[in-house]
């Protein structure tokens, strides 16, 4: 009798018990609290362990990274949660699915908010994700041994972008139906070239790209389930795979790009602030570490100047996140979504404007749409992959504006890149282009010749002269990316706000005819 | 005592390749074209065999007051019909440069997408439009037309 109450006893103790045991078994080491539980805390667990255990106070600095890698992640993060929750009511059939999204933002409770956020972090994301290639470009944080990685960033911006094109149907207005209708023919121009060449019949690229994107030869239901599939899950599942690759090999890489002497600059700064090293024996030494090459912050060298990454990078991280998650609701608070009448294949509208970040690509299609349309871009993207084979210097690795050059040869190529864009475009606005002058000119020669490919030969002139006059690949690089990013956003400034209702200009959308 | 040449392996003769590493090395290569061609075959399935999109042919009277020279354009297709003493014909409306919907004007198309102009014959006057506005098959059936959106025509084929 008195082993059985015992046995009960222990029984309600280990019931009050169980909450603790719970949480010490998910948590094995115990709180982060010393050097040796932060470190546990870290390669304990499967969310984390992308990151190494402790940190360079380098990559700590603000001005490293500006926060914008992991702003970037968040978007994607708030869109995959609220596009989740769009799921569970969108219904992807043409006017089925125009009815959905009106229930969408007018009568399902927190619907408009939802689709209001994953519309701004879709643009947020667009934003932080050129900015941080701009911020790896410009520390030449893509050089040796992350040269892999800045393609694997490329491969992610391609599909970012493709991420916003392929949603930007689903809502069946007409501002998504004329939007897909002008990217699939955008995918059907390379016909522009085989129809001047009289080769379309036996080679037909072009052809080929707008049916498998479409389905169909025009934007149907057809067009509108596939846009949904790899809107929803192959581009997703693609980004996420790719974005695992990304993290991964930031440490494999041996951490962020910093200067040769980031130690000494930073032990100049603080004298001898350094978070104490290892005030405990390591338990368990990691013989995997042998067979790693070279970089990693523990191979060689005692780990001086890094911190535990639990609390200091990961509180920083948070901090990244908490803002772009701050930002995307406080805009939409402020600004929802737009969705126009249904989709009309009879009528245009007028102007049939693709979202802002494709604007600067639609004011170079109206001039030719296979030059504009495939062939700059693609240009664009060969020259961005090869730039880490192409500069193999080491001056300036992990310094803004580092490099032969450096912060004059930026802002001067800032200025010449502006105003060679906007002084193209003046030419072309104001008197017109090749065949407002000579009516018989040849399609091939409009393709070749029109603002787009002048600016891209003004560009690339300027670049191979900057090499030639700094003896450095970094100098040519520097001036190319430049001018390529400042010639992005003069037109699509342009295309934003100048261009109106047949894509006339205009000098404010106030001036737009009435109609 | 006599020394032996050591065999000189040419081109012709080469060194023999263990069999093992041979049947490893087909075990391998017959296993990457099968997954090649599994592969070819999965991406096969995307482009369908028969569209999905409606018949291009449609029948369509044309109102009586239509003036010679006018366009008449069927509600919910993308074509422009005209009619005068030579007889009918019908000209595409649908943008040769990204496909937008070209807007009869008094002296030929323009599209609202992208500022192309259009003669009333279909030919490029400005823009981007890479080639100009097709022509179409058309045949008489009584009073009606039967329009072919499918189907070109050279510029000036007009039916009687």
């Amino acid at each position: 009798m008195a082993q059985a109450s015992d046995a009960l006893q222990e029984f309600v103790a280990d019931l009050k018990r169980a909450p603790k045991r719970i949480l010490e078994t998910a948590f094995r080491t115990g709180p982060p609290s010393t050097d040796r539980t932060r470190s546990t805390f870290v390669f304990g667990n499967v969310f984390l362990h992308l990151h190494a255990v402790r940190t360079h106070r380098w990559s700590l600095r603000w001005t490293t990274t500006l926060g914008l890698g992991i702003a970037t992640a968040a978007a994607f993060l708030i869109t995959l949660v609220t596009g989740v929750m769009l799921m569970f009511y969108y219904k992807p059939y043409p006017e089925v699915a125009y009815e959905s999204m009106k229930d969408i933002h007018f009568v399902v409770p927190t619907g408009r908010l939802i689709r209001n956020l994953h519309r701004w972090a879709a643009h947020v994301m667009v934003i932080t994700v050129i900015l941080h290639m701009a911020r790896a470009f410009y520390t030449a944080a893509y050089r040796k041994p992350r040269e892999f990685n800045w393609l694997i960033g490329i491969a992610l911006l391609v599909v970012t972008l493709a991420l916003s094109f392929t949603g930007y149907l689903l809502p069946w207005d007409q501002l998504a139906f004329w939007a897909i209708t002008i990217g699939a023919n955008i995918a059907e121009s390379p016909r522009e070239v085989t129809d001047a060449l009289g080769i379309t019949e036996y080679f037909d690229p072009g052809g080929l790209q707008k049916l498998l994107l479409l389905g169909s030869d025009e934007v149907g239901e057809e067009a509108l389930i596939r846009f949904y599939l790899l809107h929803v899950m192959l581009l997703p599942l693609v980004l996420a795979a790719l974005l695992a690759v990304h993290f991964w090999r930031i440490r494999k890489d041996g951490g962020l790009a910093k200067p040769a002497d980031a130690d000494a600059r930073l032990a100049a700064r603080r004298e001898q602030e350094t978070y104490p090293v290892f005030t405990e024996a390591p338990v368990k030494t990691y013989h995997l570490a042998a067979i790693v090459r070279g970089r990693t912050p523990a191979v060689g060298k005692g780990p001086e100047n890094t911190v535990p990454s639990m609390p200091h990078l990961f509180y920083a991280e948070l901090g990244v996140m908490m803002l772009t998650l701050l930002v995307c609701l406080a805009l939409s608070v402020v600004s929802d979504a737009p969705l126009k009448e249904l989709a009309n294949p009879s009528v245009p509208e007028n102007p049939a404007k693709a979202p802002w970040y494709f604007l600067g690509v639609q004011e170079l299609v109206s001039y030719s749409a296979f030059m504009g349309g495939i062939g700059i871009p693609v240009i664009a993207l060969l020259g961005l992959a090869l730039i880490p084979y192409l500069d193999r210097e080491t001056a300036g690795t992990g310094e803004w504006f580092g490099g032969p050059g450096g912060w004059r040869l930026v802002r001067f190529s800032a200025v010449l890149g502006t105003s060679a864009a906007v002084m193209i475009e003046a030419v072309a606005i104001r008197f017109g282009w090749l065949r407002e002058w000579f009516p018989d000119v040849p399609q091939l020669i409009v393709t070749a010749v029109n603002p787009g490919t002048l600016l891209t030969l003004v560009y690339a002139a300027w670049s191979v002269w900057c090499v030639k006059r700094f003896q450095s690949a970094r100098a040519g690089a520097l001036a190319l990316f430049t001018c390529f990013l400042c010639g992005f956003v003069v037109l699509t400034v342009i295309g934003t706000y100048f261009r109106g209702p047949n894509w006339e200009f205009y000098w404010s959308p106030a001036y737009w005819p009435k109609h | 005592m006599t020394i032996q040449a050591k065999p000189q392996r040419s081109r012709l003769d080469p060194a023999p390749v263990p069999r093992r590493d041979w049947l490893g090395l087909s075990a391998l290569g017959t296993m990457a074209g099968a997954l090649l061609f599994g592969l070819i075959g999965l991406l096969r399935l995307p482009k369908a065999a028969v569209l999905a999109s409606p018949s291009k042919r449609f029948r369509v009277e044309l109102p009586q007051a239509l003036a010679p020279g006018e366009a008449f354009v069927p509600p919910g297709r993308n074509v422009a019909i005209f009619r005068d003493e030579q007889g009918v014909w019908a000209i595409s409306t649908v943008c040769t440069h990204l496909g937008c919907i070209v807007r009869p004007a008094a002296d030929g198309f323009e599209c609202p997408c992208h500022g192309s102009r259009f003669r009333s014959d279909g030919t490029v006057t400005r823009g981007p439009a890479p080639r100009p506005l097709p022509w179409l098959k058309v045949s008489t059936a009584g009073d009606a037309v039967i329009v072919d959106e499918a189907a070109a025509v050279p510029q000036g084929t007009k039916v009687a």
